[in-house]
């Protein structure tokens, strides 16, 4: 049996469409906490990094952050967290925040300081105030890079999510975990599609908010 | 009027960028800051609206120090526009005009009409209001940067080397229109340039700094080449200033020949009364010249075109300077200046040594009425 077949099987099988272990609860599961785990590195990145890339200060610092947060093995945390905290969404959040964080904050920081410096010069020069020139000068420019950051920072959390399972936590990690214990590749590898799917759907989803949100004017000339 | 009042900038490193200065800068008139490189000319521009603050003295607007108001406020009240124009480049052109309108807290709709009606002043095609920055030339770009620094309507313009990343063409372009502008608005505008052609075609006062900050002279420009208040200012304003000042001097004055003026249709006797001028200008029936001629090779009734000899560049007196004359009579094969009405056709010629007088009785007048000036 090769993986299109084990996909196949496992997609067919109308016992994997509904109940507590069906695919929609396990989806629905995964993205939540996909979409609290960007939350929050959103909310931690973006306003620092949009800070620092505006006054061009504390780079040093955040490249050291980033890579002291890219060198985290994730499964490695995630055990620790449970060791030291035991079940619950805590210890799953924290290795998926501390995963996300570097690529939102230095991406953003990198965005906003590679402005342009002449509009923000003339912007100032009009009389602007700083919250405008970041806002309405700054940030607009800066979008592009910024999408980009978070984008990355998504699809890491969407593949990474998977570890909740271990700890006895649901989403499509549960697949994975559950069919590799019982020997059950079928599930492991449906999980698995279902995971790349998760991404790819998230690939696009991004795709189509840079496309509303970023002006014609910096689409074509960056 | 905004006053300079004893100025300095110096930077924690010890760098001093301006020391020193004062300068009165005349309402609705242009006043160039012009100076090599490190001359602190944009720094003191950037004084003005607190982009820089001085480290001594202060500046006064309308008598005010600039520092009483708010630095937001004081901002929005003065144009400003830099060398790349620095337009936002996810705006399009009609919102960035409109930028200032709406800080200042104008409706969309209203700023967006001021924004139009300013198109139309720089001389931009209504057609560009919906494009974005990046699909407009260099020179377009920075028409809509002065048209959106003129977009409140603020007393003072404050212009950063604004023309020189354009091509010289480009640039004498947007210098004619400033001008035009500046008679339309009359507003207090603060050029700052290196190129020191820029500033005496464009100043009413020019004010020439040396490196380090200090002030070498600050004069109208005609007096700038007249009288240079030292080397400094002398090789600064380049070699040929002697013939740059003759832009000042008007034309209008010159005594035109008619006689030696002929139609291309002239007769034997026409012709034979002009026989004495050693060159004949030929017109077409309109009156608009055609060539050169010596009268002995000129046959009654029958022009031949080819053998003219090239007239030049014409010149309109009074419009034009005596700069253009004599750049007429110089470029002249018969060292003879064409003079043209507005329409382009032949009211008289003048020689490279009627010319030639007319420029020494103008240098005596000047020196006449500076002799008149300091009291002698």
């Amino acid at each position: 049996m090769n993986v299109l077949n084990f996909a196949h099987a496992f997609f067919s099988d109308s016992a994997h469409w509904h109940g507590y272990d069906g695919i929609p609860t396990r989806f629905a599961e995964h993205v939540t906490y996909s979409l609290e785990a960007l939350l929050i590195a959103a909310v931690i990145g973006l306003p620092v990094g949009l800070l620092t890339g505006h006054y061009g200060r504390g780079g040093n610092a955040l490249a050291l952050i980033a890579t002291a947060g890219r060198a985290l093995p994730s499964f490695g945390l995630l055990v620790l967290m449970f060791i030291w905290i035991g079940f619950g969404l805590l210890p799953v959040m924290i290795p998926l925040v501390v995963l996300a964080v570097p690529p939102i904050l230095v991406t953003t920081y990198e965005a906003v300081r590679s402005v342009d410096p002449s509009p923000v010069d003339a912007a100032r020069g009009m009389g602007m105030t700083e919250a405008r020139v970041l806002f309405q000068v700054e940030v607009p420019v800066a979008l592009p890079l910024i999408f980009s950051g978070l984008r990355t920072a998504a699809i890491q959390i969407v593949s990474t999510a998977t570890i909740a399972a271990y700890v006895s936590l649901g989403g499509l990690g549960r697949y994975i975990i559950d069919g590799l214990y019982q020997k059950n590749y079928e599930k492991v590898v449906g999980g698995a599609t279902l995971v790349a799917g998760l991404a790819l759907v998230t690939l696009a989803l991004f795709w189509a908010a840079s496309r509303l949100t970023v002006s014609p004017g910096v689409r074509r000339s960056g | 009027m905004i006053r300079i009042d004893a100025v300095t900038k110096r930077y924690p490193d010890g760098t001093v960028a301006v020391d020193r200065l004062s300068l009165d800068i005349p309402d609705r008139a242009i006043t160039v800051l012009v100076g090599p490189s490190g001359c602190g000319k944009t720094t003191t521009l950037r004084m003005i609206n607190r982009m820089v603050e001085p480290s001594e003295g202060s500046i006064l607007l309308d008598g005010q120090d600039i520092r009483r108001q708010p630095v937001n406020t004081l901002r929005r009240s003065m144009g400003y526009v830099i060398q790349n124009a620095g337009l936002f480049q996810h705006r399009t052109i009609l919102d960035n005009i409109a930028t200032v309108p709406r800080l200042l807290g104008r409706s969309k709709q209203q700023a967006r009409a001021r924004a139009a009606e300013l198109m139309e002043r720089v001389g931009l095609d209504s057609a560009l209001a919906r494009r974005y920055p990046y699909q407009l030339s260099g020179g377009q770009q920075q028409r809509v940067g002065v048209a959106r620094a003129l977009a409140a309507d603020p007393p003072v313009l404050l212009m950063d080397e604004p023309f020189s990343a354009v091509d010289p063409i480009v640039r004498k372009g947007l210098q004619d229109e400033l001008l035009r502008i500046q008679d339309e608005l009359g507003k207090t505008i603060v050029f700052v340039t290196h190129d020191i052609d820029e500033a005496i075609k464009l100043g009413t006062k020019v004010a020439v700094l040396r490196t380090g900050g200090r002030l070498a002279q600050f004069a109208p420009p005609a007096e700038l080449l007249s009288a240079p208040a030292d080397s400094f200012v002398e090789d600064f304003l380049g070699a040929d200033r002697g013939i740059r000042r003759l832009s000042f001097f008007p034309s209008a004055g010159l005594e035109l020949q008619t006689a030696p003026v002929v139609p291309a249709d002239a007769d034997a006797a026409l012709l034979a009364s002009r026989a004495e001028a050693p060159y004949l200008l030929v017109t077409d029936p309109d009156g608009r010249p055609l060539g050169w001629s010596e009268p002995d090779r000129l046959t009654a009734g029958a022009v031949d075109r080819d053998r003219l000899l090239d007239f030049g560049r014409p010149f309109v007196p009074g419009s034009d300077s005596l700069r253009t004359a004599l750049d007429g009579a110089v470029l002249s094969p018969t060292g003879w200046a064409v003079a043209v009405d507005g329409e382009g056709r032949a009211v008289g010629v003048v020689s490279q040594q009627v010319i030639g007088e007319a420029i020494r009785a103008a240098h005596s007048r000047v020196a006449e009425h500076a002799d008149a000036k300091a009291g002698r």
